[in-house]
């Protein structure tokens, strides 16, 4: 019985041309230092401005501002006092100012009894008239009927800074993965090299396959410089597994990875390629949840929210990250991701312009 | 035998009418020219013989398959050189080859395409780094890596020094005495008496004449060269009645 005949391929000391076209594209990107240094300098600045505004250890102390009076030394000598209180005093034409900026989440009115100026739409003005209140009845000789026994807990994951860095994680893989992308075809395009490709006998597929693949080199870098940040740096706790979480950032890499192929697929320019990619990206900053909760939506809102790829990715690392969950929960928010990764592909493919 | 043919072929754009019913045929081992000033659709019916655009009537036939059907055999057997392509300039030359042979079956090696066109000595470095004259050639060089049957090549020479040329032209010429078949276009009459064995001469879509350099030379007639002996330049001029545009 004769076997099988293979057709024997020689490619002349080539590689393979997935291969050969993912290494060309490394190349290219590793010889463009402004596209390496936005590459690793963006996440990294992002989180060194979370730390900024995050910065570890107890709350952020109630900012009062006291107006002049004659009883105004009085109530700052009191409020000094108080724990977590942080006084200072404010001009009276400088006041709608200081309240607006958040210079001072209170104004108290150093009158007898003093009064309140406040926002009360403001969670930090209504915590702060609470304190100020307490301190100032206090000192006024208000005794207390008894004393709760407080039990401080500090519980890392359930700060607010632990719940945005997995957000910032998906915010870097959605854009450096868009961006890398797009641009590259558009400008192969304009450079007519894409028709000189098709000219050749190089499979469509194999090209548009590579362009996702190479950037999976990435992928670490990108993702972890937040992640190692948030854990060293502010202290996040990784409850997960880290293979979980590579399986999810790879999931999520390649959903944007084909998404920035099908919004590269027909646009000639920069400026095409820009607004495509902002019109599908800026949606996804508010609605998918990386600064506040996505729940923040109208329920009737929800079911196309959570089919956003952004929603998915940050979804599953939060559980990852936040409440070490496995693979197998996350299976929804994986197949999400699959569904953008494939269907994706298959649609710019089926719409690519070569020329 | 046959090594490209076509058939009343034609594409518009919108009005514009750019191949007018056009037909030839161009044998095995022969060096076929299309000649015609700017804008007589050269370039678009070498991209429709290249199988890169779809013609709105015609036939073509490459070595007797069409490419509908035939599209992945032919590609391994055809060269192409685009007019406007730029290739990646942060790749080196040697990067570049290695990535257009991975698309082939069969083939040269890089050191012998490297050999061929001449840019040993330029084989670490990059594209952007090359003069006119060598990245063409490395455009060649992409062109020959699966040892091709076919040349297509779109106005080869247009802006080189006359040095880089002539290298080119011995260049094409080597791979016709191998047995290989070229189809160029050009708007260089010295060009196509040099390296064509039959030219067909194309204006407004449609093929005005058609012949051997000397035939159609010898058509012209005397009368109308006076001054010195003719020149397929002659012959162009006499019968588009434009003059030559460099671009």
């Amino acid at each position: 019985m004769a076997a099988p005949v293979k057709e024997s391929i020689d490619r002349g000391g080539a590689s393979h041309p997935l291969i050969e076209l993912s290494l060309a594209r490394l190349r290219e990107f590793a010889r463009e230092p402004e596209a390496v240094f936005w590459a690793f300098i963006f996440p990294m600045l992002m989180s060194v401005t979370m730390a900024l505004a995050f910065p570890g250890g107890g709350g952020k102390p109630a900012l009062v501002g006291i107006e002049p009076g004659p009883r105004a030394a009085a109530v700052r000598e009191t409020l000094a006092h108080a724990p977590g209180v942080a006084v200072r005093d404010i001009r009276p034409g400088d006041q709608a100012r200081a309240l607006r900026e958040g210079e001072v989440h209170l104004l108290v009115v150093p009158t007898e009894p003093p009064a309140y100026r406040f926002d009360p739409s403001r969670d930090e003005s209504r915590v702060a008239r609470l304190m100020v209140d307490d301190a100032l009845k206090r000192a006024a000789g208000r005794g207390d009927p008894w004393s709760a026994r407080e039990e401080p807990l500090q519980v890392a994951g359930s700060r607010y800074v632990d719940w945005l860095i997995p957000g910032i994680v998906g915010l870097t893989i959605m854009g450096t993965s868009m961006w890398g992308i797009g641009f590259a075809i558009v400008q192969a395009r304009m450079r007519k090299l894409l028709k000189r490709l098709v000219a050749s006998p190089m499979r469509k597929s194999e090209y548009l396959l590579a362009q996702v693949a190479w950037r999976m080199v990435l992928l670490p870098p990108e993702a972890g410089v937040p992640l190692v940040f948030g854990v060293f740096v502010l202290g996040m706790p990784v409850r997960g597994s880290l293979l979980s979480l590579s399986v999810v950032c790879l999931a999520g890499a390649l959903a944007f990875g084909s998404l920035g192929l099908l919004l590269a697929s027909r646009a000639r320019t920069f400026e095409a390629i820009s607004g495509l990619m902002n019109l599908s990206m800026v949606p996804m900053w508010i609605l998918s949840g990386v600064f506040f909760s996505s729940s923040n939506f109208p329920q009737a809102m929800q079911p196309a929210i959570q089919a956003l790829p952004l929603t998915a990715l940050n979804n599953a690392l939060r559980s990852i990250v936040l409440e070490g969950a496995p693979l197998g929960s996350v299976v929804r928010e994986l197949a999400v991701l699959g569904a953008w990764g494939v269907g994706g592909f298959a649609l710019a493919l089926r719409l690519f312009r070569w020329r | 035998m046959v090594g490209v043919s076509c058939a009343n072929l034609a594409k518009r754009y919108g009005d514009v009418v750019a191949v007018d019913g056009l037909s030839f045929r161009v044998n095995r081992g022969e060096c076929f020219g299309l000649l015609g000033p700017n804008g007589a659709g050269k370039t678009t019916t070498i991209e429709i013989l290249e199988g890169l655009l779809e013609p709105d009537a015609g036939d073509v036939e490459i070595f007797g398959l069409t490419w509908k059907g035939h599209e992945r055999e032919l590609r391994q057997r055809i060269g192409v050189q685009l007019q406007e392509t730029q290739l990646a300039d942060k790749l080196t030359v040697e990067e570049t080859l290695r990535l257009f042979r991975s698309f082939y079956h069969r083939g040269r090696t890089i050191d012998e395409l490297l050999r061929i066109v001449e840019l040993e000595s330029k084989r670490r470095s990059w594209v952007a780094k090359l003069s006119g004259g060598q990245k063409q050639r490395l455009a060649v060089a992409c062109a020959l890596a699966g040892d091709p049957d076919l040349l297509f090549m779109d106005e080869p020479t247009t802006g080189l020094d006359p040095q880089s040329r002539r290298q080119l032209w011995a260049l094409l010429s080597h791979f016709r005495q191998q047995g290989g078949t070229i189809l160029l276009t050009t708007h260089y009459m010295d060009e196509a008496e040099t390296l064509c064995d039959r030219v067909a001469i194309v204006d407004h879509g449609r093929v005005i004449a058609e012949g051997m350099p000397r035939e159609l030379i010898a058509s012209l007639g005397a009368p109308r060269v006076v001054t010195h002996q003719g020149t397929l330049e002659d012959v162009f001029v006499a019968l588009t009645g434009r003059h030559l545009r460099e671009e």
